[in-house]
């Protein structure tokens, strides 16, 4: 049981360092800022849930186990309001087309 | 493979510090600089320094940053001739010469440390536990070193006045900083409805845990007073009068509490600060709460800059 906790705990960590660095391509290959941003928020989230999941199963306590999750939902939070408002001082930037 | 990531973290370390310094562009040297304070704080948590860490990302990293931001802001209109402006060779040579002294200094500092350094540490260790706190940084900064810690509260406090004076007659004891104006439906004001109540929660999580675990009034303060600017930017407070009286008592409150407490000390314990048999850990409480509203005011209050708007008071 221990092994396959363990064999999973691996797999999704290695998955989300997966989605981390795609999204991290993408942030240095994509030409404009919307695109850079559509690639960091999304992959980044895939790859922070896919790292707490991993986690989730070497925690000692519920409580530590809650804590993650919370830092999961707040990373979430900050995440996509901060795209959003730099997306819009970006367009701001631009001035109307 | 953990010396691996180390030497990595050092190298970016390194690399990035230099970016930072040879960054033309003032907002992108900033920007640097804060990616540096995590990175740095990540090298605390590998050294077990899990308090500097947190007090690293909060304050070197989170805190700082946003000060030389607003200091970038400011400064937008005259970066363009001061990148025109370079110095002479002379200058630079002496500047290089300095520059490069230091860092040998510090580096030969270093080097010369006796191995292993020393350290009072298993002197204190025994005595600890009659200060009632189980983290040892805690323990360290508010009993063995106690006139430390005051001297940086009432350091804080000159700062935020050293600030404070740099206000034009007209609006001393008006508000400081812009009157943001944000989207009432927008998604900052969205932010700064729900994020607040859980930052507040974490602030006092984070300074209540300092007395057994890592963290503290610092952190503590950092994060509460980062939920006050957000409720400010999002334009849904506006930023206190400095002449309000509720306001200047909160800001004196800590170091005030820490001498009467110091006072008290020289009276029933025989030495300023010491703490009476027995009565360390309620003291220390007392001055941790006094000092949290001081500091998560000052901090707040150092980012809102000197009082600007003038007018009818």
């Amino acid at each position: 049981m221990r092994l396959l906790l363990d064999a999973f705990s691996m797999a999704a960590i290695v998955a989300g360092a997966f989605f981390y660095l795609a999204g991290t391509v993408g942030l240095l290959r994509f030409p404009d800022a919307y695109t850079r941003l559509h690639a960091l928020t999304k992959a980044d989230n895939l790859g922070l849930v896919l790292l707490v999941i991993g986690l989730l199963p070497q925690v000692d306590s519920v409580l530590m186990g809650l804590k993650l999750l919370l830092v999961w939902l707040l990373v979430m939070l900050s995440s996509a309001a901060v795209a959003q408002l730099i997306a819009r001082s970006v367009r701001r930037g631009e001035g109307p087309r | 493979m953990t010396t691996l990531v180390s030497v990595v973290v050092v190298l970016l370390l390194l690399w990035l510090a230099l970016w930072t310094v040879v960054a033309r562009d003032a907002f992108l040297a900033v920007a640097g600089f804060v990616v540096y304070g995590l990175l740095l704080s990540l090298v605390w948590v590998r050294l077990a320094g899990i308090d500097v860490a947190l007090t690293e990302a909060a304050i070197g990293g989170g805190l700082t940053g946003a000060l030389l931001l607003g200091a970038v802001g400011r400064l937008r209109g005259t970066e363009a001739g001061t990148d025109a402006e370079s110095a002479a060779a002379g200058t630079r040579a002496v500047a290089a010469l300095l520059a490069v002294g230091v860092t040998a200094a510090l580096a030969w500092g270093v080097l010369m440390l006796p191995d292993p350094a020393p350290t009072l540490a298993p002197q204190v260790v025994p005595v600890l536990p009659a200060t009632g706190v189980a983290n040892p940084i805690t323990g360290v900064l508010l009993a063995f070193r106690a006139l430390d810690t005051l001297l940086e509260a009432i350091v804080l406090v000159i700062a935020l006045i050293g600030v404070w004076s740099f206000a034009p007659d007209r609006a001393w004891g008006c508000r400081p900083g812009a009157r943001y104006q944000a989207d009432p439906d927008g998604i900052l004001a969205y932010l700064a409805r729900l994020l607040p109540p859980i930052g507040i929660v974490i602030g006092l999580y984070l300074f209540w845990a300092g007395a057994d675990h890592p963290g503290g009034k610092f952190q503590a303060a950092t994060i509460l007073a980062a939920m006050w600017m957000l409720v400010q930017m999002a334009g849904l407070a506006d930023t206190p009068r400095i002449d309000h009286r509720g306001l200047r008592a909160g800001i004196v409150i800590g170091p005030l509490a820490f001498v009467a407490v110091g006072v008290l000390g020289l009276r029933s314990a025989g030495a300023f600060l010491a703490y009476p048999e027995g009565w360390a850990k309620p003291l220390i409480v007392v001055i941790e709460v006094a000092l949290l509203p001081t500091l998560t005011l000052v901090l707040a209050l150092l980012m809102n800059g000197p009082p600007s708007r003038g007018g009818v008071r």
